[in-house]
C-alpha cells in the first residue's frame, strides 16, 4: 500500500468530518481510505495539463430568481422536526 | 388473473375505463405487501392508511373528469431519499429516523398531481451509498427473484417493490447506477434520464452533480411515461433543465439505421460470460431489427470509477454535514458540549459505509490534497466527457451491460469496498458526464437471475433510448419476475 | 533606544446588501421579526433543499465592484465553504473562493492632514450570511434563530495597504459612503449590516517582510475599531520585545472590556475544505450586463458635492458635510425641491439635525422626518409666519416625532404677532413700565433696546415679529 494513513490524519479528518470513531474503526478507516487513495492514484497516470476541470456537466448559466418576497412565516414547518426547541429557536450546547 | 399483473399505464387505462378502481389496485397492491414485506423488506414505511384516503379521492376526480392522463390512480412507491410531505422520509438511516418532511420533492408532486397513490417509501443503501441495498439502517432488501441474492442498489427497494408487485411502478435515484443496476438485477425497466431533466429539488442530496432521480417500472412505455410526468424545468432547482419534447412520441418500433456502438472495454475482462452472450445477443436483436451495430474503443474507462468515487464522496462529505442533531434527525442522549454532541450525533446516526465516504470526501477536500485529488477528478471527468462526445458523433446508442454479473449473494460484497465499488464500472461514467442510461432485461442466467440491458445515448436523448429500447422489447416479448407470473397465472 | 515599529492593517468587510428577499431563497431580509419567522427550507438547511441565486445581489455586488474601480469576473463561482457551527444551517456556507466577482480594485481616501492614498482592493464576494446565536446564561444553552440565515453578503477583502487606525476610519467611512450612495446597503455598523474584521501584523520600520498577523473580529462600531487596533499592536509590539513569537490565529475583540482574546480550539481546524457549489450554475456576465449597472449607478459623493457648489452655490464645507452622508443628501435635495432655498436647508441639516443626532446618539441613516414637513418650516419661517426661536422649537418636534409644521404652528398658536396696532399697545406699555431703560437708551447705550424687545417679546408669548418690533420701538422712543 502506497498510502499510509496516521493516526494524526485518521484524527483530523475526524475532527473537520465530526466523526468519531472507535480504535477498531480508525484502524478499519486507516486501510480502506489508504486503499481508496492507491486507487485514487491510477488518475495520476493521466496527463491532464491545460484542461479546465469540469465542475460543471453542461454550459447552463445565469439561472437566477428575481428579488421578491414569496415566504411568509413558515417557523411551524421550521421547527417541526427540532430535537430540542424553545420560544420559537432551536436549542443547541452552549457555543461560548 | 391478477390486478397486479398489469403494467401501470395498463392499470391507469382500467381504471380510466372503469374496469377497476383505484380503491380495488390500492387494496391488491396493500395485500401483496402483507403478504410479502416480511420475505422481502422493499418498504422503510408502508403509509396503508395515507393510501387508502387518497385512493378515493383520486378515484372521485377520474370520475368527475377532471383528473385524467396515462397513470391517473396508479399506486406508486418512492425511493426513501425523496422528501414526502407528512410521510416520514428516512434514507433508510438512523439519523433521519424520525424525520418528516415538510414539503414534497418536485418530482413527487409532478406524480400526484398526475394523479398518483404513494403507497410508501422504499428501501434503499443508506444515503445511496451502496450497490446492494445491505447498508440500510431498516434491514436487508432481498431480490425476489431469489432472497439469498441482493436486489441491487442504491434503489433496490424501489426496483424489488415493482418486481413483487408491492407498487405498479416506483421511483428511485441515481448517482452511479443506482436505478439502472437494481433495475438490472431485479428484472425490472429503469431509466437515469439526463442530470437535468429531472428536478432534483426534495431529493435529499448524496452527490449533487451526479444524483439524478429516475422511473422503475414494468416495461418501456411506462417508462416514458412516468419519465414524461416526473421531468420538468424547476425553478427551485438551478440545476434543472427539463425536457422539451415528450418520450411518449417515440414509443416506436424501428431502429432502422441506428447507429449502436459497443464498447470493447465494456466487454473485457470481468464480465460474466454469461451476461456477455445476453448483451450480445441483444445487440443481434437490434441488428436484425435493421439498426447498425459496431465495436468501438472507449478509452478512459478504468479511470472513471476513481473519479467518480472521488467526487462523490467529497459533494457527500459535504452534503451530510447538515446532519448535524440540531435541526432535525436523531440527537445523541448525552453530550458534554456542543462539538461532542456533533461528532456523538454523527458517529451514532450514520452507519459504516456512509463514514467512510465522509471521511474521505473530507479527506480529498482538505489543504494539501484538493488539488491532487478532487481537481484532478474534475479534470480527469472533462477528459472522461470529450471521449462521450466523440463517441456520440459517431453512434447514436452506447449500448453494453448493466453490470459484470447478476445480483450476487448477500452478505458477499460489503467486505471489500474496492470490489463493490468495480462492479459500477458501466454505470458510473453515465453520471460523470450528465448522460441518460436505460437498463431492461435482456435475459437470464442459468440461475435464473436475470440480465440488465444498458443502453446510453446522448445527453437529452432520452428519445433515441425510449426507441431503442421499446423496439428490443418488442422483438424480445414478454419478460416476467417469479411474481408477476404469479399474478399472471404463468407457469415458470 | 527602543525600535520602532509599522502596524501594516488589512480589512474583510462584510456588508449586507439591501435585497429585499435573501440570496437564496424568497424569504424576507427584514431586520428583527420573531425568531425563525422570516425561514424556509432552503435557508435553513433542510434535507432535499436547493439554492436559488437572487439576481439583485449579482448587480449590487457588481456595482459596488465598480465603484471601486475592481475588475468583474466575467465568469463566477460559488463555492461551498465547510465548517460545523449552529449558526450555520447547512454547516457549509455558500461563499465565493476561486472566482470572486470583483478583483484588484482600490479607493482614494483622505487623511486628516489632507493626505490622499490608496487602498487596493483584493477582491469582492458574495456569500450568505448566518443565523444569530443567543446565549442562555441560566440553561447553557444557546438559541438558534434564522431570520439572517441567508441575507446577502459581500465581503469587501482589502490589501494589507492601511498602516493606522485613523487610515482604516477612513476607508471604512469611503466605502460606507459608496455603498450607501449606490444603495446596495444602509452600512449600519451598529445593526451589524457593515462589520469589519481587521488582520494586522507589525514589523520594524524599514523591514520588507510582513510579520505574522491576527485576525481580530467582533467590532461593532468605529470606536472598537480604533481601540483594537491600537491594543492588538501593542499586544504583538510586546510579544515581539519579550522575544516571543506572534501567533496566526483568529482573535475576539471584548469592547466592554478592552481586550481580546485567541477564539483557538482543536475542534476548529480552519480548514474549510472550498469546491465550487454543484448547486448553483456558473455566473457569466457579459460586456453589455457590465456596461447597464454602469449605466445605471448613481451620482457618487464626491460629483454630488461638486454639483452642490456649482449648482446651488453652496459654500464647499456645506457641501461636503451634507454629502458626507447620503441620507442627509437625500433629504436636502428633496427638502430643496419643494422649498428652493438651498442654504437654509443645508442650515437646518449642518446645524440643528446634527445637534439633535448627536444628542440622541443616532446614527445619519436613523433620520425620520420627511423632507416636505422641514420645506413646510423653511417656508413658514421665509413667509414671516414664525420667527426663529419657534422655529427652532418646531424642528426639534419635526425631527422627533415628523409633525407637519404647519398644522401644528396653528394648533398651538404658534403664528408670528404681525398686527401693527396690537403690537403698538403692547410696546407702549412695555415703555411705560421701564423708563430707566428708556433713558439708557436715549443717553446712547443702544444695547438697551434689546432689553425692550425682549419684555416685548415676552409679553407677547414669543409670537411676536422680531423686525415689527424693533421698528415700533425706534418710532415710539
Ligand atoms: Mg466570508
Ligand atoms: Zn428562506
Amino acid at each position: 500500500m502506497a498510502n499510509i494513513i496516521s493516526d494524526e490524519t485518521i484524527d483530523y479528518v475526524g475532527i473537520l468530518a465530526k466523526l468519531e470513531l472507535s480504535d477498531e474503526e480508525k484502524e478499519q478507516a486507516k486501510s480502506d481510505m489508504g486503499r481508496m487513495l492507491d486507487y485514487i492514484d491510477k488518475l495520476g497516470e493521466l496527463d491532464t495539463d491545460g484542461i479546465e476541470p469540469m465542475s460543471h456537466v453542461f454550459p447552463v448559466n445565469n439561472v437566477f430568481r428575481e428579488d421578491v418576497v414569496t415566504n411568509g412565516d413558515d417557523s411551524a414547518n421550521t421547527l417541526a422536526n427540532a430535537p430540542e426547541e424553545k420560544n420559537g429557536s432551536f436549542v443547541v450546547p452552549k457555543t461560548v | 388473473m391478477s390486478i397486479l399483473s398489469l403494467t401501470a399505464t395498463e392499470l391507469a387505462e382500467k381504471i380510466k375505463n372503469k374496469e377497476v378502481t383505484v380503491l380495488e389496485a390500492t387494496e391488491a397492491v396493500l395485500k401483496q405487501i402483507e403478504e410479502k414485506e416480511d420475505t422481502y423488506n422493499c418498504y422503510v414505511t408502508v403509509d396503508k392508511e395515507g393510501a387508502l384516503k387518497r385512493a378515493e379521492e383520486v378515484q372521485k376526480k377520474i370520475d368527475e373528469g377532471t383528473l385524467s392522463g396515462p397513470l391517473a390512480g396508479v399506486p406508486v412507491a418512492i425511493k426513501d431519499n425523496m422528501c414526502t410531505k407528512g410521510l416520514l422520509t428516512t434514507c433508510s438511516s438512523k439519523i433521519l429516523g424520525n424525520f418528516i418532511p415538510t414539503f414534497s420533492s418536485q418530482a413527487v408532486i409532478n406524480l400526484e398531481e398526475a394523479g398518483a397513490v404513494i403507497i410508501g417509501k422504499t428501501n434503499m443503501d443508506e444515503f445511496a451509498m451502496g450497490s446492494t441495498s445491505e447498508t440500510s439502517a431498516y434491514g436487508i432488501t432481498k431480490n425476489p427473484w431469489n432472497v439469498e441474492n441482493v436486489p441491487g442498489g442504491s434503489s433496490g427497494g424501489s426496483a424489488a417493490a415493482v418486481a413483487a408487485g408491492e407498487c405498479f411502478y416506483a421511483l428511485g435515484s441515481d448517482t452511479g447506477g443506482s436505478i439502472r443496476q437494481p433495475a438490472g438485477y431485479c428484472g425490472v425497466v429503469g431509466l437515469k434520464p439526463t442530470y437535468g431533466a429531472v428536478s432534483r429539488y426534495g431529493l435529499i442530496a448524496y452527490g449533487s452533480s451526479l444524483d439524478q432521480i429516475g422511473p422503475l417500472c414494468k416495461s418501456v412505455k411506462d417508462c416514458a411515461v412516468i419519465t414524461d410526468i416526473i421531468s420538468s424545468k424547476d425553478t427551485k432547482d438551478s440545476t434543472s433543465v427539463g425536457l422539451d419534447y415528450k418520450l411518449v412520441d417515440s414509443l416506436v418500433d424501428d431502429v432502422k439505421g441506428l447507429k449502436i456502438g459497443i464498447p470493447k472495454d465494456y466487454l473485457g475482462e470481468g464480465l460474466d460470460s454469461e451476461v456477455k452472450d445476453a448483451i450480445l445477443k441483444a445487440a443481434d436483436v437490434l441488428k436484425e431489427k435493421g439498426a447498425i451495430v459496431e465495436e468501438f474503443d472507449l478509452s478512459l474507462v478504468d479511470y472513471a470509477i476513481p473519479a467518480y468515487y472521488t467526487i462523490a464522496a467529497a459533494e457527500a462529505s459535504s452534503n451530510l454535514e447538515r446532519f448535524d442533531g440540531i435541526k432535525y434527525g436523531y440527537r445523541t442522549a448525552e453530550f458534554t458540549d456542543l462539538h461532542n454532541m456533533y461528532k456523538k450525533t454523527r458517529s451514532e446516526g450514520f452507519g459504516a459505509e456512509v463514514k467512510r465516504r465522509i471521511m474521505l470526501g473530507s479527506f480529498v477536500l482538505s489543504s494539501g490534497y484538493y488539488d491532487a485529488y478532487y481537481l484532478k477528478a474534475l479534470k480527469v471527468k472533462a477528459l472522461i466527457k470529450q471521449e462521450f462526445d466523440k463517441a456520440f458523433s459517431k453512434y447514436d446508442v452506447i449500448l453494453g451491460p448493466v453490470a459484470p454479473t447478476t445480483a450476487p449473494k448477500i452478505g458477499s460484497s460489503l467486505s471489500d469496498p474496492i470490489k463493490m465499488y468495480l462492479g459500477d464500472i458501466y454505470t458510473i461514467s453515465v453520471n460523470l458526464c450528465g448522460l441518460p442510461g436505460l437498463c431492461l432485461p435482456c435475459g437470464k442466467d442459468s440461475n435464473g437471475l436475470p440480465i440488465g440491458l444498458q443502453l446510453i445515448g446522448d445527453c437529452f436523448k432520452e428519445d433515441v433510448l425510449i426507441r431503442t429500447a421499446y423496439t428490443y422489447e418488442q422483438a424480445r416479448g414478454e419478460f416476467l419476475t417469479p411474481d408477476q407470473k404469479a399474478f399472471a397465472g404463468k407457469e415458470d | 533606544m527602543a525600535k520602532e515599529y509599522e502596524t501594516v492593517i488589512g480589512l474583510e468587510v462584510h456588508v449586507e446588501l439591501a435585497t429585499k428577499t435573501k440570496i437564496f431563497c424568497g424569504c424576507s431580509t427584514e431586520f428583527g421579526g420573531a425568531p425563525n419567522t422570516h425561514t424556509c427550507p432552503v435557508c435553513t438547511g433542510m434535507p432535499g433543499s436547493l439554492p436559488v441565486l437572487n439576481k439583485q445581489v449579482v448587480e449590487y455586488a457588481m456595482a459596488v465592484g465598480l465603484a471601486t474601480n475592481c475588475t468583474i469576473t466575467q465568469n463566477c463561482k460559488f463555492d461551498r465553504k465547510n465548517y460545523f457551527y449552529p449558526d450555520n444551517p447547512q454547516n457549509y456556507q455558500i461563499s465565493q473562493l476561486y472566482l470572486p466577482i470583483c478583483r484588484d480594485g482600490k479607493v482614494e481616501i483622505e487623511l486628516e492632514n489632507g493626505e490622499k492614498k490608496f487602498v487596493r482592493i483584493h477582491e469582492i464576494h458574495m456569500e450568505e450570511d448566518a443565523g444569530k446565536l443567543v446565549h442562555d446564561e441560566w440553561d447553557d444553552t444557546s438559541m438558534v434563530d434564522y431570520n439572517r440565515s441567508g441575507v446577502p453578503l459581500i465581503e469587501i477583502v482589502s490589501e494589507p495597504d492601511m498602516r493606522s487606525a485613523e487610515e482604516v476610519i477612513a476607508y471604512l467611512d469611503k466605502l460606507r459612503m459608496t455603498i450607501q450612495y449606490l444603495g446596495a446597503s444602509d452600512c449600519k455598523l451598529n445593526e451589524g449590516s457593515m462589520r469589519a474584521d481587521v488582520n494586522l501584523s507589525v514589523r520594524e520600520v524599514g523591514a520588507s517582510e510582513f510579520g505574522t498577523r491576527t485576525e481580530m473580529k467582533n467590532l461593532n462600531s468605529f470606536k472598537a475599531i480604533a481601540r483594537a487596533i491600537e491594543n492588538e499592536k501593542n499586544r504583538q509590539i510586546d510579544l515581539i520585545e519579550e522575544g516571543k513569537e506572534v501567533t496566526q490565529e483568529t482573535r475576539r475583540w471584548d469592547d466592554n472590556n478592552g481586550y481580546s482574546y485567541a477564539m483557538r480550539s482543536k475542534e476548529d481546524a480552519q480548514d474549510y475544505r472550498y469546491f465550487p457549489d454543484p448547486d448553483l450554475v456558473p455566473i457569466v456576465i457579459s460586456d453589455e450586463w457590465i456596461e447597464k449597472v454602469k449605466a445605471n449607478q448613481p451620482e457618487l459623493r464626491d460629483e454630488k458635492k461638486a454639483r452642490y457648489i456649482s449648482e446651488f452655490n453652496l459654500p464647499e464645507y456645506d457641501a461636503s458635510i451634507i454629502t458626507g452622508s447620503k441620507k442627509l443628501a437625500d433629504i436636502f435635495e428633496e427638502t430643496n425641491k419643494e422649498c428652493n432655498n438651498p442654504k437654509k436647508v443645508s442650515n437646518w441639516l449642518m446645524v440643528e439635525t446634527m445637534r439633535l443626532l448627536k444628542e440622541n446618539n443616532m446614527d445619519d441613516t436613523d433620520v425620520k422626518f420627511s423632507p416636505s414637513n422641514l420645506a413646510k418650516l423653511i417656508k413658514l419661517t421665509d413667509d414671516g409666519k414664525i420667527n426663529s426661536s419657534v422655529a427652532k422649537e418646531v424642528f426639534e418636534k419635526v425631527f422627533a416625532e415628523d409633525i407637519d409644521p404647519e398644522k401644528y404652528v396653528e394648533e398651538k398658536g404658534l403664528v408670528m404677532d404681525s398686527n401693527e396696532d396690537d403690537l403698538k399697545a403692547i410696546v407702549e406699555k412695555v415703555i411705560a413700565e421701564n423708563p430707566q431703560s428708556v433713558e439708557d437708551y436715549h443717553n446712547g447705550k443702544t444695547k438697551a433696546i434689546g432689553f425692550l424687545v425682549g419684555q416685548t417679546m415676552k409679553a407677547t408669548g414669543g409670537k411676536a415679529n422680531p423686525g415689527m418690533i424693533n421698528k415700533l420701538l425706534k418710532e415710539l422712543l
